[in-house]
């Protein structure tokens, strides 16, 4: 099939971008939306077009590296998938294809559709652990986890961190992904001498870095490759709440 | 230079310990007065920089993606082994310690082996203290399964999502560490040189892939953990982005690479689709457990699978291997699976794939009890190719998954450029010829959290705190230099193809030559198609776009550049290892009955391949003495 491609472009962070057209000519409904995209670059460069950038890297939807905004989608059309899982039976001969960076006040573009999410880090980095050293770690089954416990939190820490909640938020709030890893550490026994500590300086970095606020859209959820349930974002507001009222801070 | 291995004197399961306590300190005091480098921020080198800097050291810690979270540990899948016997059905370190070394094929240091199952329940201990989400029993405690290669369960897992969950876990305690202000963390880096300075690692010089600028940084060791070098093929189930550069420009500044030949491919992964494919997808070998694997006895049969009754299929592994069925090791299950495409009798349109079925499997437990197993791989595997694997048989084929070669190291996993370091994959350490499944994950783990925080200071104690080079000096100059030299060189050429088309052409010799089965005249073969298509690539690579700017195209010709010389030592080693054993297959050295025959008289050895300016490289052997486990012969039948 044979598609139009209105791809965002932008040289890097100080420079102002644009939208260009490119023709995807050839492409199989088996192959997947980046190697159609692979394969545009590869016509780009040997036109002497300098090719499109983008983040990806395992390319089976665990790694979170992968982003772009599918025709105002995070991931594109397809719930539950990251855009590396994404194939192009999905799209029809002749269609045209808006693809566009994550956008966020806290993820400047670097060039073309990849950003900077680092912020990302500076949140987990507030407190998303348990504090615990190398080699210092009790028996493991001394510590026994309500198998319940231990699948909720696991469907938390399923987070892959890629930021599509934030790029589907029309608030730009990172509230599913600070609320996936609070609610993981929240459930489980590790790491509760840290738990209001946590909340408080996960949150305050949140605010910190320009992420909006929740305002019960859902549309975390829905661009999540994961589906982490919204769920978690009313736990994190739990366990702030708590935090508030009863931190010696 | 003569190979050291290191191993301590003494019983082999007092070695460890003994070691430890031989091994010289760095004070408490003293340790924020030394800098550690590691590069890479998977299991090994995430887990390496975090404990290193818990213990007082300043650690620079360098990753190619935006966030330490993305290192390709994370896309395992299974799970993680170690010894703690909860199912209570005999297992220990000794047994352990015996699989790896068999399942090996009798190829790795039997010391490091052992060590490696001693550490494998501290890192239970660990991960389960970090807040790891293990799938648990209904009492609370942890669950284990099942995995190839051994007849205890001894398997920890996180759903399929194991690598992940791991990876998450000393992700968070890095990110304790850049809090706690000592680590430095400089992501979308890629390291482009070691430098060496008075013959010992000092430092690297780095590509800043955003500004595209080349930095350099000193320390008092360099430690890589760079991950294995599946994609000189191309297609592997590796991350689009992993490659062999760090540990190839390590060995071009005098890092030996050990066994470079062996490969693990893996039986069970989506086949090949047309030729822009970018990366083949792995469906855990579980399957193989309820899945039967088959071809049509008629070469060319058009009908359908589902059409096709049970008495005109060749059900070749329970054929051939009545024992073991379907669930032979990796190595021989691919190569089975190799012969019979190779008979014309593959399926699919390429022909290159077999059929893994669960019709019998369903029929006898029920749609039901088979989704509750696998839903999640029938899932992905439906996402890929678009049919649905309850209805018609998945088609699968081997496809390139690990490689136990890498670096060479001693027992303290130093290499033989004294403060150079090697961790996890990138290492060629513990898995001999083939690595047994759920054995990745251990070894980063162990190599990252308890064997080099020790066996490091044991280095440093012997290095002053003022003895780290400032990065003016001649030789970080001249590695910046030759690094930029390098990239002006891959933009001025200016040719007519892509980098990615090298690339693809350079997997496709490798596949065919040094793949599943390899003989001297292949190999022969391809190294004279790889100088070949290296000369090409110098004449004709296009790269669009500066050295001074973010430009994944100039990356990508970069790792091509030195997959291309890489493929040829690879050839090299294969060529002449002249035995079969594990992941490596040599047609000339086979039974009667096709299984792979090992020459352990004349190749009970690792292979250290020592690089050279102006001439060939050099083949150094590190004897393998095997006191504690005897020498057998595999068989499955």
């Amino acid at each position: 099939m044979n598609l139009t491609l209105r791809v965002w472009r932008q040289k890097d962070g100080s420079s102002s971008g644009k939208f260009e057209t490119y023709e995807a000519k050839n492409i199989s409904p088996d192959q997947s939306f980046l190697e159609m995209l692979d394969a545009v670059n590869e016509d780009l460069i040997e036109a002497g077009i300098v090719p499109i950038a983008f983040d990806h890297d395992c390319r089976e939807g665990i790694c979170g590296m992968c982003s772009l905004v599918i025709n105002g989608r995070a991931h594109g059309p397809d719930s539950g998938k990251a855009t590396c899982a994404l194939h192009m039976r999905r799209y029809s001969d002749g269609d045209t294809i808006t693809i566009e960076p994550f956008r966020a006040k806290a993820f400047p573009v670097l060039r073309d559709l990849v950003t900077d999410r680092s912020s990302f880090d500076r949140i987990i980095q507030a407190g998303g652990y348990v504090s615990i050293k190398t080699g210092s770690a009790i028996e493991a089954n001394a510590l026994p986890v309500p198998k319940d416990n231990a699948e909720t939190a696991m469907d938390a820490a399923a987070c892959i961190g890629c930021a599509a909640c934030v790029a589907g938020c029309p608030n730009a709030s990172a509230m599913l992904f600070l609320g996936a890893k609070v609610s993981q550490m929240a459930l489980l026994p590790q790491g509760q001498p840290e738990r209001e500590r946590r909340v408080l300086k996960m949150v305050e970095t949140h605010d910190d870095e320009g992420f909006g606020n929740c305002t019960n859209e859902y549309e975390c959820m829905k661009a999540c490759p994961k589906e982490i349930d919204v769920s978690n974002i009313a736990r994190l507001n739990r366990e702030y709440l708590k935090a508030t009222v009863t931190t010696k801070d | 230079m003569s190979l050291n291995s290191k191993v301590p004197e003494g019983p082999l399961s007092n070695k460890w310990n003994k070691h430890k306590f031989d091994l010289k300190l760095v004070n408490p005091a003293n340790k924020r007065k030394y800098t550690v480098i590691v590069v890479g921020t998977g299991l090994a080198g995430g887990a390496a920089a975090a404990s290193l800097s818990e213990m007082g050291y300043n650690v620079l810690n360098f990753c190619i993606q935006d966030s330490p979270r993305r290192a390709h540990s994370i896309a395992a899948q299974g799970g993680i082994n170690a010894a703690k016997n909860y199912p209570n059905d005999g297992d220990s370190v000794w047994r352990l310690f015996y699989d790896t070394v068999k399942g090996g094929d009798y190829r790795a240091r039997e010391a490091n082996v052992h060590r490696l199952a001693e550490v494998s329940n501290n890192i239970i201990d660990q991960c389960v203290a970090q807040g790891v989400p293990f799938a648990r029993e209904y009492g609370g405690n942890l669950a284990n399964r099942s995995f190839g290669g051994a007849q205890v369960s001894r398997t920890f897992y996180a759903r399929g999502q194991t690598g992940q969950q791991l990876l998450l876990g000393a992700y968070g305690s890095l990110m304790k560490e850049v809090e706690a202000g000592r680590v430095k963390m400089m992501p979308r880096r890629e390291m482009l040189d070691l430098v060496v300075v008075d013959g010992k690692a000092k430092g690297i010089v780095v590509r800043n892939l955003v500004t595209g600028k080349i930095e350099r940084y000193s320390g008092h060791a360099v430690v890589l953990a760079t991950g294995g070098y599946g994609n000189v093929f191309y297609l592997s189930t590796n991350a689009a982005n992993s490659n062999v550069t760090a540990s190839f420009r390590a060995y071009k500044r005098g890092a030996y690479f050990a066994n470079p030949c062996y490969t693990q491919i893996h039986p069970t992964c989506i086949p090949v689709k047309g030729d822009l494919q970018s990366k083949l997808t792995l469906m855990s070998e579980s399957l193989r457990n309820d899945g039967r694997i088959w071809v049509p006895k008629k070469a060319g049969d058009a009908r359908k699978p589902n059409q096709i009754p049970d008495e005109e299929r060749d059900y070749y592994l329970e054929r051939r291997y009545p024992a073991f069925g379907n669930l032979v090791p990796r190595d021989v299950a691919s190569r089975a699976a190799k012969k019979v495409c190779d008979d014309g009798l593959g399926v699919g349109e390429t022909k290159l794939a077999v059929y893994l079925d669960f019709r019998d499997a369903i029929k006898r437990e029920g749609e039901d009890a088979i989704r509750a197993k696998y839903g999640n791989l029938f899932e992905m595997y439906q996402h890929i190719t678009d049919e649905n694997p309850y209805e018609v048989p998945m088609r699968i084929f081997p496809a390139v998954h690990y490689t136990m070669g890498g670096l060479w190291v001693d027992y303290n996993l130093e290499s033989t450029v004294p403060g150079l370091f090697v961790l996890g994959e990138a290492n060629f350490s513990d898995h001999g010829a083939n690595r047994l499944g759920a054995s990745a994950l251990m070894q980063g783990l162990a190599d990252g959290y308890f064997v080099l925080p020790s066996t490091i200071g044991g280095y440093l104690s012997g290095v002053k705190a003022e003895d780290c080079p400032s990065t003016d000096t001649a030789e970080f100059d001249a590695a910046e230099k030759e690094s930029t030299e390098r990239i002006n060189k891959l933009l001025a050429v200016q040719g007519t193809r892509t980098a990615v088309s090298f690339h693809r052409e350079l997997g496709k010799i490798m596949w065919e030559y040094c793949g599943m089965a390899r003989s001297r005249e292949g190999l022969s073969k391809a190294i004279v198609k790889i100088k070949a298509l290296r000369r090409e690539f110098w004449e004709d690579v296009k790269v669009i776009g500066g050295a001074d700017e973010f430009s994944q195209g100039l990356e990508r010709a970069g790792r091509v550049a030195d997959y291309m010389e890489f493929a040829e030592l690879m050839c090299r080693d294969a060529m002449e290892r002249e035995e079969s054993c594990g992941g490596h297959f040599r047609e000339e050295h086979q039974t009667e009955g096709n299984e792979a025959k090992r020459d352990d008289e004349n190749f009970a050895h690792v292979a250290a391949w020592e690089y050279k300016d102006s001439s060939d490289p050099v083949r150094h052997k590190e004897e393998l003495n095997f006191e504690n486990v005897k020498l057998t012969q595999r068989s499955y039948k």
